[in-house]
């Protein structure tokens, strides 16, 4: 892409396999999976300092790689946003954790693992946060129900 | 809970009781001079100091070296006054020192994100105002804007100013509330019967304009749900004219208190390469000296034609973060007064049709304005395929919102970024290596809300 | 409830005794969850008074409380908090549902949360609202004194 930051025109021209794309004016870096980490220290080097947040998205069938995990970056100094997004498959998905670059993508990595089953390599605790932990299933995936009942009329009657 | 006792055992024993007579058992504790106290002298005339309290021997922190097994864990939580919400936290003691802590999250989850795949997206606003609760309208704003950036739409400027006006003041009653609890949590109990009060007069505004007084669905994507009210400005005056005088009365009970400053002066600091590192926004970053406000770098919804300043700290501990909230409020009824004073005239929402319903009155005329009536009521207005992340700064930091569409009318996944999510993973860091009983001075200036945490 | 009998109209007036003395200071234990929470202190504020009616004072610890105002949605994890909680308050004991995710589940009907805290406790009063203002609050506290002035609840 041309019209670039220069921050952003050097990430682009060290990784080959990075595609830089523009989604409704922000910038987004599609990074094949094996390349997460050494991406993200290149874009911390270049001045990103702040990791803002790491979910995931289930594609379920309507892309070839199931889960999509997205983390999004801050450059406070150069005022700029990139949003770096990798794919897992299916079977037993899996991604570098962010957590020895950012100590701040430690609960958003753990809440992407309690939500959709992905795995963060090299997370320091790697354990359910929000659901109980014995619960079963990951409630985001597509194939996990919402769970609701039907609902219930009760025997109070209205008081005035 | 020994109800069960099965009918063979006590068939079994029927004659046999068990008998214990107290002073016959072997004394399991042989006494030592451990923890026994050092008697002063009675001809001391240090004694009487100390009992007065005129010298204190402070050195309790610095004691002798404390054996590992003599660290006690205990917990605090999910059910206390003092954590804000359904906050867990499991705290390793030694005596009174704090070596490790784990704040466990998760009481509060309420399955949001799973329930926004399931209501369109003009019902959206009415889950997401309901994450950070002190707060709704940040929420709804966040969540509007990023569904506008989908359609690509942009609301008329009256409209904009509305969310300014309502943003800000929601500002107020949320650090209000900050205040109330910091104050109470502290010791100072009738500062929350102050911030409640004042509370009281921006929520009868609310009230007013939206119906609600919190939880409103007032921003919804194109614009807001209905015209401000008349005589708003008079409500808004009244607002600006009490406020900054019972702001005073508020700095003559804390500002220069010693009990206050004793209490919150180097307590909880947080330096700003912590900050960055753990990804803190909000009152707590500025608090460390980081001037990072997303109003001034990454302006929404008009507001950069306002002219307020970003109040920061020196030392990123609870006092100073107490000053910059106490100092955003003021920055804040600068920007109602600025917005009172010009808003522009014009629609409170898009034209586009397909979006915002009609008006009421062309139903009846209109076969076009029935048939979007229709259709946007029942199955709800489709976005364009593509992702967006768009984030405003809500009082507590930067609440992000990451909306994927797929081109239907629900979206295919919402992720709401929460900034006391990422504050939290900053208190085992400020809580290693103090006192217990700083625990709540810190956690009530973080300033956590646990709808926004757990979602 | 009076009976005739010489004997048991004492009984009757100590019982009704009793009850006035109940219901003219209760102490909530503090189960604020979510938004309702928020309401709640409002109605403990100065606008609002609950002290009025004997009930400012909100007892963290459930051993001292005698009214659980359950206060927001509850979650799956939080369930067996809550039970515990309410198991730990000494009798009598009365609970009030405050809001619609407290009653029933609410606008979230989804794994997360429990639909209605009456399948874990029992309910004396359901407050409907989103939250329900500190008027509607009230109205449900002062209707279970009613309820309890007039012998209908029995602990």
């Amino acid at each position: 892409m041309t019209d670039l930051q220069p921050v952003l025109e050097a990430l682009d021209g060290d990784f080959e396999n990075v595609v830089f794309e523009d989604s409704l004016g922000q910038i987004v870096a599609r990074v094949p999976n094996a390349e997460w980490t050494a991406f993200a220290v290149a874009a911390k080097d270049a001045g990103f300092e702040v990791c803002v947040d790491v979910t995931a998205v289930d594609w379920m069938r309507q892309r070839p790689e199931r889960f999509e995990i997205v983390a999004n970056l801050l450059s406070m100094q150069h005022q700029l946003r990139l949003r770096i997004t990798t794919t897992t498959g299916r079977e037993d998905p899996s991604v570098d954790s962010l957590c020895p670059l950012w100590p701040g993508a430690n609960f958003a990595e753990r809440e992407a693992f309690d939500m959709f089953g992905i795995t963060f390599d090299g997370h320091p605790d790697l354990t359910r946060i929000l659901m109980p932990d014995d619960w079963e299933g990951h409630p985001l995936r597509k194939d996990f129900g919402v769970g609701s009942v039907p609902v219930q009329f009760k025997k109070s009657h209205q008081v005035n | 809970m020994t109800d069960e006792r099965t009918a063979e055992e006590t068939a079994e024993s029927p004659d046999t009781v068990d008998l214990w007579v107290a002073g016959t058992e072997e004394s399991q504790f042989s006494p030592t001079e451990e923890g026994a106290q050092e008697i002063a002298r009675d001809d001391s005339g240090r004694r009487l100091d100390e009992q007065f309290g005129r010298v204190v021997d402070d050195d309790y922190v610095f004691d002798d070296e404390i054996a590992e097994d003599e660290r006690m864990i205990i917990n605090m939580g999910p059910q206390h006054p003092s954590t804000h919400g359904v906050l867990r936290l499991q705290l390793e003691l030694e005596g009174e020192i704090i070596r490790r802590s784990k704040p466990i999250i998760g009481y509060l989850h309420t399955g949001m994100e799973k329930t926004a795949e399931q209501l369109n997206f003009s019902q959206g606003g009415t889950n997401v105002t309901r994450m950070d609760y002190l707060a709704p309208f940040h929420n709804e704003l966040g969540y509007s804007l990023a569904v506008e950036r989908l359609l690509g739409i942009e609301v008329p400027p009256r409209a904009a100013a509305m969310r300014v006006l309502l943003t800000e003041l929601n500002r107020v009653s949320s650090h209000l509330v900050a205040l109330a609890t910091n104050g109470m949590d502290v010791g100072a109990i009738s500062m929350m019967l102050y911030g409640f009060r004042e509370r009281e007069s921006i929520l009868a505004f609310f009230e007013k304009t939206t119906g609600l007084r919190m939880n409103h669905n007032f921003i919804r994507p194109g614009g807001l749900a209905a015209d401000l009210p008349v005589g708003w400005k008079d409500d808004v005056a009244a607002i600006l004219e009490d406020i900054p005088a019972r702001l005073a009365q508020y700095d003559d009970l804390l500002k220069d208190n010693p009990i206050w400053i004793l209490r919150t002066r180097g307590v909880g600091v947080i330096s700003a390469e912590e900050a960055i590192a753990y990804g803190i926004t909000g009152p707590p970053l500025r608090a460390a000296g980081v001037k990072w406000d997303l109003r001034k770098e990454f302006p929404y919804s008009g507001i950069e034609k306002y002219e307020f300043e970003v109040p920061i700290g020196t030392q990123g501990d609870v006092y100073d973060r107490y000053r910059v909230r106490v100092d955003e409020i003021h920055e804040s009824l600068k920007i109602v007064e600025q917005v009172m004073d010009s808003m522009p005239k014009g629609d409170y929402r898009v034209d586009d049709r397909k979006v915002t319903p009609p008006p009421r009155a062309r139903i009846d005329e209109s076969m076009e304005a029935l048939i979007h009536h229709f259709k946007l009521f029942t199955e709800g207005f489709k976005v364009p395929a593509g992702e967006t992340y768009v984030a405003v700064e809500s009082p507590r930091g930067e609440l992000g919102f990451y909306v994927v569409s797929d081109g239907e009318a629900k979206p295919y996944r919402m992720h709401t970024r929460g900034p006391s999510f990422a504050n939290l993973q900053a208190l085992p860091i400020t809580m290693a290596d103090s006192l217990m009983a700083d625990t709540v001075a810190t956690i009530a200036s973080m300033d956590p809300v646990m709808g926004d945490v757990d979602r | 409830m009076a009976t005739t009998a010489p004997g048991n109209l004492l009984i009757t007036t100590v019982e009704r005794a009793a009850n006035w003395a109940r219901t003219r200071s209760m102490f909530p234990a503090t189960f604020g969850l979510a938004c309702c929470a928020i309401e709640m202190m409002a109605t403990g504020a100065g606008h609002y008074d609950l002290a009025r009616f004997g009930m400012e004072v909100f007892r963290a610890s459930p051993r001292q409380a005698d009214l659980m105002i359950v206060a927001g949605r509850v979650s799956q994890k939080m369930a067996p908090v809550l039970r515990q909680v309410y198991d730990q308050m000494p009798d009598p004991k009365w609970v009030v549902s405050m809001g619609a995710c407290a009653s029933s589940g609410g606008m979230f009907n989804n794994y997360a949360l429990v639909q209605g805290v009456d399948q874990i406790v029992a309910v004396d009063i359901y407050v409907p609202g989103c939250p329900p203002g500190p008027q509607s609050l009230m109205h449900g506290i002062l209707t279970l004194h009613d309820k309890i002035m007039s012998g209908e609840i029995v602990r």
